[in-house]
């Protein structure tokens, strides 16, 4: 490795614009003679429209244009499809509902779209959208998934006749049955699973503008990598060439998952600015991202294991309830049976597996991914069935956990996914040496003499990274001064991909990489096939695109080289940067000059040096590791206190330490927010109760403490990297490392399980109750 | 109704006519077109929005342009020297990886020098604790927390597992 290649904790190259203040986020861009959109959203959870009338708000002042669903359909513009296929055992398929862009005769959750407003101003258009008249006729509602499935609750969809799409199943439950009913121990849990707001910190925003002399429309939009929502909008909804429609993402303030979506209000300010044939900008406020970015998590779990005398998983059952809220967003009910199922049973071995989903309508906004995407559910569910073996066989928490550990490779899951690599134990061992699990006993006890509750939590976990789309487009161009131009599929909105693709060609071209340029996140200039970051995917997929790509351009440039030396093509060698043959050498720079120029290159060969490749992955990978949370719990208000945080990371080769660590410490904030503060509350009748960040908590500094990590590396054996995604890890190990040091803290109180947000509210309630005289 | 201020922005004099409800984070973004204060929230909850005025970190967002009449505004433009030269705080917050989106950065950034100004010599949990006023979804604050310790007090930086 070199000094600016795969594995050196490089600074990154985009921070000194990014803390300039010169970054630029779709916000930052504006267009000479733009409107300002406001939404004007339905505060009703249940409802039938029965009018609207738009004339109040078309006569206010600086208004242009008031659209309603009316517009859209004269204008033949469809409804917005799932992209899940699911069906029951029985082969029947889920039924699945579209949506509209604005709302069609009914609201389904607060803050659905009902109309845009165009205005002059943002205050102008905002004002207008509060001057809309609409009739409504409010229904019952109903929020969460176990409500909504009584006979008796309001049903969203009338064509459906229940809330329920489909009852999938792995198989038939009877073999797994048999088997918990033989098994010497046998646990249950039952878990809900918060829901949660991705909140990245730039809101949704979105600026459309119609250039009727290119018969062009170019958006501005924070995503995952425009191609996808590129193709959607320009093809589906616009019945435009893909090509007549550029979506520019430059900088994007965080993603999470939440990003890779065709949202309707990106559909409502494209058409509305095709449409008066100018430019249309809207910025949502927080408030409004609350209500309508797709939420993630909220899942009811019950699960039961069973075990042997020696304390041997003989038999898994997990059956599982996601809220779907009121539609079906692109990948909705993917997150527990794909998301969670790629997975599961995490990193254990289950001879028996019994796995049942619901999806379950609710008027509640769309939930979809969410960083982990079901790995954090399915991952917390099985870590807090491992505490529970522990207490029931007695066995240590660690013990029982590496009894069950799978430990051969390649590892089939019963859902016929294949595990390629992993050491799952020697993780478990090097988490639990750092953060001194051994000796944990003397700090109970010292902090138990301070009057504070000390327990300490273990958590494993297996990720799976890099999924779904199986391709990537990537393309590398050497110009004829040497410097080179990686045109990234993958998108970076916090990845540090500028840097990190920089290594790379630095590792394989000898490049330097501040002669390395990233072009991202623009469909002019981005491959054709781009798909995007999303799933952990950039460094198996844009980073094993770049390597072929730069292979490519190395076979090219060999020849070159051996024309310039007048050598055998097979006598060429390259190394850091110099292509040598017996005694004649020639460098990058130099082969790269030549290349361009058609008088020194062999005969019938295309001048240049640009090559591309839609790499195709083998397999995805499985990242995974073991955290270590040990906290202290102040009894008199039940605020606990993360003292210690140990994360033990397999992201199979690290390409940069630095950015690698960045985004575990990332992940671990989010998992811990989940498990501390976070939560998305809609009341019984459907209104959103959090709704800013002061309903809302966010992990703040405070919360957190010191993330000490360290690397238990196992190389993927199915990428051409060895890499495996590293974004995803902290989520899924932080919510049961920390329950598990909770409920560790209050064992001698009679607990076993809290739910999350694990708030001081709650554990002083838990402490408390069990303090309570019978 | 309009109304004129005047303000000194990053050193130069500005003058602007803006509406009484106006904030200032308005005036620098849309009128200034000063982009590198960033909008979070509409509750003073997020600090993307922080600035110094007459020396102090304030929330851009929950100030009004009027307001800012006669005052000495510094925002994340005006931090780095005339040739791009970062400044310390900017630095440290390169080298600890202290962003990754880099959309809550400039308000860390601000709130980071204005630490360093009011408490050098500050420990970890002092840090932890000032920084309740600015959320960063991305990094879980570590790098955040180190860089700006970095400053004020660089014996309390954590050893680094790199490894
Ligand atoms: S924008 Fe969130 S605090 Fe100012
Ligand atoms: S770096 Fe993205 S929010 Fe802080």
């Amino acid at each position: 490795m070199g000094q600016f290649g795969i594995g050196q904790p490089l600074r990154r190259k985009e921070d000194p614009r990014l803390l300039r203040g010169e970054g630029r986020y779709t916000d930052d861009v504006n267009v000479d003679g733009q409107l300002w959109a406001a939404f004007y959203r339905s505060p009703h959870p249940h409802a039938d429209i029965l009018s609207i009338d738009p004339a109040p708000a078309r006569a206010a002042p600086g208004v242009a244009a008031v659209f309603t669903i009316a517009d859209l359909d004269a204008d033949g513009v469809p409804d917005m499809p799932c992209e899940v296929e699911l069906s029951d055992l029985s082969g029947r398929p889920m039924w699945k509902p579209m949506r509209p862009i604005l709302a069609r005769g009914r609201v389904r959750f607060v803050g659905e779209c009902v109309a845009i407003v165009l205005a002059a101003t943002q205050a102008q258009a905002r004002e207008a959208a509060e001057l809309l008249k609409v009739e409504y006729a409010p229904l019952p509602a109903v929020a969460d998934s176990e409500s909504a499935l009584a006979a008796d609750a309001p049903v969203l969809w009338e064509a459906l006749g229940s809330n329920v799409p489909v009852h999938w199943q792995n198989q038939d439950s009877a073999p797994v049955d048999a088997a918990m009913a033989a098994a010497a121990h046998r646990v249950r849990v039952r878990i809900v699973n918060n829901r949660l707001v991705p909140s990245p910190m730039e809101p949704k925003a979105a600026l459309a503008a119609w250039d009727a002399q290119a018969a062009k429309l170019t958006l501005w939009a924070p995503t995952q990598g425009g191609r996808r929502i590129q193709a959607n909008i320009a093809k589906r909804y616009l019945r435009l060439e893909q090509d007549q429609l550029r979506v520019i993402s430059q900088d994007v303030g965080g993603g999470f998952g939440m990003r890779g979506q065709t949202y309707p209000e990106f559909v409502a300010v494209a058409w509305a600015a095709k449409q008066i044939g100018g430019a249309v900008k809207w910025r949502a406020d927080r408030t409004e991202t609350f209500f309508s970015d797709y939420h993630g998590r909220d899942q009811v779990n019950e699960a039961e294991m069973g075990l042997d005398s020696d304390g041997r998983m003989v038999a898994l059952k997990i059956v599982t309830l996601v809220n779907l809220g009121a539609y079906m967003a692109e990948n909705g009910p993917r997150m527990p049976i794909e998301g969670g199922g790629r997975i599961i049973p995490c990193c254990y071995h289950a001879p028996q597996f019994h796995f049942s989903v619901k999806p379950v309508f609710t008027n509640t906004v769309s939930t979809d991914t969410y960083r982990g995407a079901g790995r954090p559910e399915a991952n917390f569910l099985m870590e807090r069935l491992m505490d529970e073996a522990a207490r029931a066989t007695g066995l240590p928490r660690e013990e029982v956990r590496r009894r069950n550990y799978i430990t051969q490779f390649p590892y089939r899951t019963p859902m016929g996914y294949v595990i390629d690599s992993g050491e799952f134990a020697r993780g478990m061992d090097d988490a639990l040496r750092m953060a001194e699990w051994s000796t944990f006993e003397e700090r109970r006890t010292e902090a138990r003499a301070r009057g504070r509750l000390r327990g300490i939590g273990v958590a494993a976990f297996i990720e799976a990274a890099g999924g779904r789309a199986p391709t990537e487009d990537m393309r590398v161009r050497v110009d004829a001064e040497g410097a080179v131009t990686v045109f990234s599929g993958s998108h970076a909105h916090g990845q540090g991909h500028d840097t990190v693709f920089s290594q790379l060609v630095n590792e394989f071209l000898g490049v330097d990489p501040d002669r390395v340029r990233l072009v991202q996140g623009d469909t002019d200039v981005t491959p054709r096939g781009s798909i995007g970051t999303f799933g952990s995917r950039s460094s198996m997929m844009g980073g094993g695109g770049l390597k072929a790509s730069c292979e490519k351009i190395v076979a090219k440039a060999t020849l070159v080289a051996a024309h310039l030396m007048q050598a055998e093509p097979a006598a060429v060698r390259f190394e850091t940067g110099v292509f040598r043959a017996g005694a004649s050498e020639t460098t990058f720079s130099e082969v790269a000059a030549a290349a361009w120029d058609a008088r020194r290159i062999p005969e019938g060969m295309t001048p240049g040096l640009d090559e591309s490749c839609l790499f195709q992955r083998e397999a995805e990978n499985f990242p995974n590791g073991c955290h270590v949370c040990e906290v202290e719990i102040d009894p008199d208000t039940g605020t606990p206190e993360i003292v210690r945080y140990v994360a033990i990371d397999d992201c199979g080769v690290v390409l940069n330490p630095l950015i690698v660590h960045g985004q575990v410490y990332g992940g671990v904030a989010q998992g811990l927010g989940q498990a501390m503060v976070e939560n998305a509350l809609y009341d019984a009748d459907g209104q959103l109760v959090s709704a800013t960040y002061m309903d809302y908590g966010m992990p703040r500094a405070h919360h957190m403490a010191h993330v000490e990590a360290g690397f238990n590396t196992t190389p993927c054996r199915t990428n051409p990297l060895g890499v495996k995604g590293a974004g995803e890890a902290g989520a899924c190990g932080a919510p049961p490392a920390f329950i598990g040091a909770l409920v560790d803290a209050l064992r001698d109180h009679g607990v076993t399980h809290i739910d999350m947000p694990a708030t001081p509210e709650k554990i002083w309630r838990a402490i408390n109750r069990a303090n309570a005289p019978a | 109704m309009k109304t004129k201020v005047t303000l000194n922005v990053n050193g130069q004099e500005r003058t602007a006519e803006v509406e009484p409800r106006t904030l200032l984070v308005e005036l620098l973004r849309d009128q200034l077109g000063m982009t590198g204060t960033h909008v979070g929230c509409d509750t003073t909850q997020c600090g993307c929005c922080v600035i110094h005025v007459d020396d102090k970190a304030v929330k851009s967002c929950t100030m009004l342009a009027v307001q800012a009449q006669g005052k000495k505004v510094v925002t994340i433009e005006g931090l780095a020297a005339a040739d791009g030269t970062l400044h310390p705080m900017q630095e440290a917050f390169r080298d600890h990886h202290g962003l990754q989106c880099g959309f809550c950065t400039p308000g860390m950034v601000m709130m980071g020098v204005d630490i360093a100004r009011r408490l050098p010599g500050a420990d970890e949990k002092t840090v932890r604790e000032q920084l309740e006023g600015n959320i960063c979804r991305c990094t879980g604050y570590q790098g955040i927390v180190e860089a700006i310790l970095s400053v004020v007090n660089p014996g309390a930086v954590k050893e680094h597992h790199h490894a």
